[in-house]
């Protein structure tokens, strides 16, 4: 059965249809969201590799004599201190401090920077940073000509290596290197959205099949195994990584979200510094922190927390953590409270369940 | 694949009636569309339920999904072994990980469920 008319496909959707996965519609995008199961794909990233089709990620590329100075005047983090082949998270915010979305910035040369941003924030994001461009750089939305594969766990470098001449050894983590994968072009990126070491490649859509199948080919002494969006969820939220529409919005600034280190106000004007600034001067009232359930029960997205019987914040994400044997989540709650240690109560179909606070992230990989 | 002494839900629950001691459950089919269940939420021993009201839940990792009760009763025993391991209804759910066992107030009730071979053309047009 075809995706819908409606929903966007990937260049890998066959790819996932006769593997079998199990589709939804993520974002207005046709998605795998398990193949073998949730649990078994998660535990293969943990131990071994899984491979990730995340080609509906969005790519805008920034051009120009001026490149730097409009990727640093709408995105938090310092841009400008990137050296050539270096990535960094950061946000994009609108000027009353709230997010547009949260991205990967690529520093290519220093004339030509690259973002990846969320699948269904591409158009929006292409848009407001086109509506900033007050510099000389061209503005492109890019997400077309690429295909983006991850190829995430333990053994993803030993993996991906036999398909590259690239000394992938050579990439430090948050580093990226352009080059050739099975003699396609390709960037590949020494990063994640997993908690486990790995790789993101970017490489062009009509190549998109064959490196799937080289990718599992590769991986299969090592038990690859293709892994969706489902698994996608559970090892982020065990890296206490924060995922747009649940952690941060527009309603949301970085310093709420726990991520004052992509914000960096001493680097010149930005969208949104003003308002940050005075977040700053004034003291923020509500900031993200993480839970784990102490009763039986899951506290999942939307519920109410409370402190002390009464309703204090909401969990933004929560489910089972299958690395950690626990269920866990994030919540937002008021800064008093919201610091490792406090007794809270999540209302699960009305009744409140004993959980505590903790620091993140839950799940932190040996080194 | 589905017992032809069970008697089956629209919403996938199924029920086993030896004259009014009865033994309710998920199918099959909706264990699979689950995928892996990690929580069970089951009501208490001694409580009356009305048929096609909420008897409980079940969670997977992405959601939860209320289990409705296909018969109305009295709850006489819940499968307290769901609590530990409730990945056995991912293999099992037609028998080890039964839900709850039910005493029937009304046995003219199971005559409106689906018979094994209606559910399996049911599941099977919902594909």
């Amino acid at each position: 059965m075809p995706a819908a008319p409606t929903l966007r496909t990937t260049p890998l959707n066959a790819v996932h249809r006769a593997l079998g996965a199990r589709m939804v519609d993520f974002g207005g995008w046709d998605m795998p969201v398990q193949y073998s199961g949730i649990i078994d794909e998660h535990n293969a990233v943990r131990t071994a590799v899984g491979v990730f089709d995340v080609s509906h990620m969005g790519e805008i590329e920034i051009r120009g004599p001026e490149a730097a100075s409009l990727t640093d005047f709408v995105t938090t983090n310092a841009g400008y201190k990137l050296k050539p082949g270096q990535a960094h998270y950061s946000g994009l915010l609108y000027e009353h401090g709230g997010f547009v979305d949260d991205i990967l910035v690529y520093k290519v040369a220093d004339d030509n920077y690259f973002l990846c941003v969320n699948a269904s924030n591409q158009d929006k994001d292409f848009e407001h940073i086109a509506a900033h461009n007050h510099f000389d750089a061209v503005v492109e939305n890019a997400g077309p000509r690429y295909a983006q594969i991850a190829i995430q766990g333990p053994r993803a470098g030993a993996t991906l290596q036999k398909l590259t001449p690239v000394d992938l050894g050579g990439i430090k983590y948050y580093w990226f290197a352009d080059g050739e994968v099975a003699g396609a072009p390709a960037r590949i990126a020494h990063t994640g959205y997993t908690g486990e070491d790995g790789f993101e490649i970017y490489v062009p859509p009509a190549e998109a099949e064959r490196m799937w199948q080289l990718v599992m080919d590769a991986g299969a002494e090592f038990g690859i195994k293709p892994c969706g969006l489902g698994a996608r969820n559970t090892l982020r939220l065990e890296a206490g990584m924060a995922l747009y529409g649940h952690e941060i919005d527009a309603s949301i600034s970085p310093l709420e979200a726990g991520l004052e280190w992509i914000v960096k106000l001493d680097k010149g004007e930005f969208v949104g510094r003003g308002a940050l600034l005075k977040q700053k001067q004034n003291g923020i009232r509500r900031q993200l922190i993480g839970f784990e359930m102490r009763g039986r029960g899951i506290g999942r997205d939307g519920y109410e927390v409370r402190f002390d019987g009464a309703p204090a914040g909401w969990v933004t994400s929560g489910g089972p953590a299958p690395s950690l044997n626990k269920n866990i989540g994030l919540c937002y709650l008021p800064i008093e409270q919201s610091v490792p240690g406090t007794s809270i109560q999540i209302i699960i179909r009305n009744q409140p369940v004993d959980a505590v606070t903790v620091e993140t992230p839950f799940y932190k990989r040996a080194k | 694949m589905y017992p032809d002494n069970f008697r089956y839900t629209k919403e996938h629950e199924w029920v086993h009636a030896d004259g009014d001691a009865g033994t309710i459950g998920i199918t099959d089919h909706a264990q699979h569309e689950l995928g892996d269940i990690v929580y069970v939420d089951l009501p208490k021993v001694g409580s009356r339920i009305d048929a096609g009201k909420s008897l409980g839940s079940v969670e997977s990792v992405k959601a939860v999904s209320d289990i409705y009760s296909p018969v109305s009763g009295e709850i006489t025993e819940i499968n307290e072994s769901l609590a530990d391991a409730p990945e056995k209804l991912n293999t099992d759910p037609h028998g080890d990980a039964w839900l709850v066992k039910i005493r029937l107030s009304n046995l003219e009730e199971l005559q409106h469920l689906m018979s094994a071979a209606d559910y399996q053309s049911y599941v099977g047009a919902e594909k």
